[in-house]
């Protein structure tokens, strides 16, 4: 970006804090994470290399995964037998991600990470049915896995399905968060509640739950490969963590439908330029 | 169901979990906030250049060396010092986990939590 090319260090630092403030902002606000709109913006409008972009953005998932985690333990949703057991899945691809990542070429990882963006933004806006099966699930009763969640009429229990077709979707959805630096809670969320029928607010919640998890494992690889830049690392993390604290306290009356349907389609637009720019071998 | 005979100290367990995180994520923003007005007052002038990748030198990459840079009052030593704090807080949350399982002595899941942090142990430390 010729344009950003004069700035000063103090101008460039305080322009990505403030994007990323907008991003933590809008990721809060429609549940989709403000990584995912981190490693675009970074790439695109600063013409950050896509390796220290990713390095920054999964530092910053680390931090707001952790804050919002926190505030759903509280409120308990969260189910930490099912998050603790996946984990397992997500942190063997965080790693197999983060050691796959400088063997792939940066042209590559950015139309992927176009890919993964339509994705979240599709399933963002679709309507995910609540499916409760009775039987229950021999991994599921082995592992302990059911579960209940408080609602209106007390606490409703609920049984997990499908426990091994869960376990391999969540090592993907792993491996895409090792590799791209994002939370990928989009297919951590369709593990939980496609796959295994897990009510979607216990799904949502242990997802986040896990993310900080996943994301630290490969986080250590990236830190020590040397893609984590302190310059630019600061900024995006208090910026996206600052964004998600205020998104966290306006959500009860933000319009979140309509906002939602606008991020997805800023979302849509950067997966586009991502995977034009990576077809281009300008990544 | 399971959970059901433990629920009141689980509960407790869970809101314990939430505070470590909660310390963790605000030391590591104070650290990080701290040194960078500090490494904006050393660093002034043009921006730095990320669009070449070149990667981080290697004292900036390993805990021995950021703990030095750090202690010698080095700005980007210190953010990165702030940074591990970050990722260690969630290796911290499952330590924590561990000894919860094991006060519940639900043995099977104090092994897939020791799993869980021997595979974040070796991404930290051992890559």
């Amino acid at each position: 970006m010729p344009a950003l090319a004069h700035l000063s260090n103090l101008e460039f630092t305080l322009l990505v804090a403030l994007g990323s403030l907008l991003a933590g902002l809008l990721g809060a606000l429609t549940g989709l994470g403000g990584g995912v709109v981190i490693v675009p913006l970074l790439t695109i409008a600063f013409g950050v290399d896509i390796r220290y972009a990713i390095g920054a953005s999964l530092v910053s998932v680390i931090a707001t995964s952790s804050g919002a985690a926190a505030a759903y333990l509280r409120e308990g949703y969260s189910n930490i037998r099912v998050g603790m057991f996946l984990e397992l899945a997500t942190t063997i691809g965080a790693i197999s991600g983060a050691y796959l990542a400088p063997h792939v070429p940066t042209s590559a990882i950015a139309i992927i990470f176009g890919v993964v963006l339509l994705y979240s933004a599709y399933t963002a806006n679709k309507q995910l049915h609540e499916t409760q099966a009775i039987e229950p699930d021999r991994f599921a009763k082995r592992l302990r896995l059911d579960g209940s969640y408080p609602s209106e009429n007390g606490p409703k229990s609920y049984n997990v399905q499908n426990v091994p077709a869960g376990f391999g979707l969540m090592y993907v959805a792993g491996t895409i968060s090792g590799l791209l630096g994002i939370g990928s809670g989009a297919v951590k969320v369709l593990a939980m509640d496609q796959a295994m029928h897990i009510p979607f607010k216990v799904s949502t919640t242990t997802s986040n739950f896990m993310i900080g998890v996943t994301a630290a494992a490969s986080a250590g690889i990236y830190f020590h490969k040397g893609y984590i830049d302190p310059g630019l690392a600061m900024p995006v993390m208090l910026g996206v963590l600052a964004g998600a604290l205020i998104g966290a306290r306006i959500l009860p009356d933000a319009k979140v439908k309509s906002l939602r349907l606008i991020f997805s389609l800023v979302i849509v637009a950067l997966a586009i330029e991502m995977i034009l720019k990576g077809a281009k071998g300008h990544l | 169901m399971s959970s059901q005979p433990h629920g009141l100290t689980e509960k407790r367990f869970e809101t314990l979990i939430g505070q470590l995180l909660r310390v963790g994520v605000t030391l590591s923003a104070v650290i990080v906030f701290g040194g960078g007005v500090y490494y904006l007052f050393q660093h002034q002038g043009p921006a730095q250049n990320f669009h070449v990748f070149r990667g981080e030198p290697e004292n900036l990459r390993y805990f021995s060396g950021i703990f030095d840079f750090a202690v010698a009052l080095h700005s980007r030593g210190f953010i990165q010092l702030g940074l591990l704090v970050l990722l260690a807080t969630p290796v911290a949350r499952v330590a924590f986990s561990v000894i919860g399982f094991a006060s519940e002595r639900d043995w099977l899941y104090v092994a897939i939590t020791l799993g869980v942090l021997a595979l974040l142990v070796y991404g930290l430390a051992f890559s």
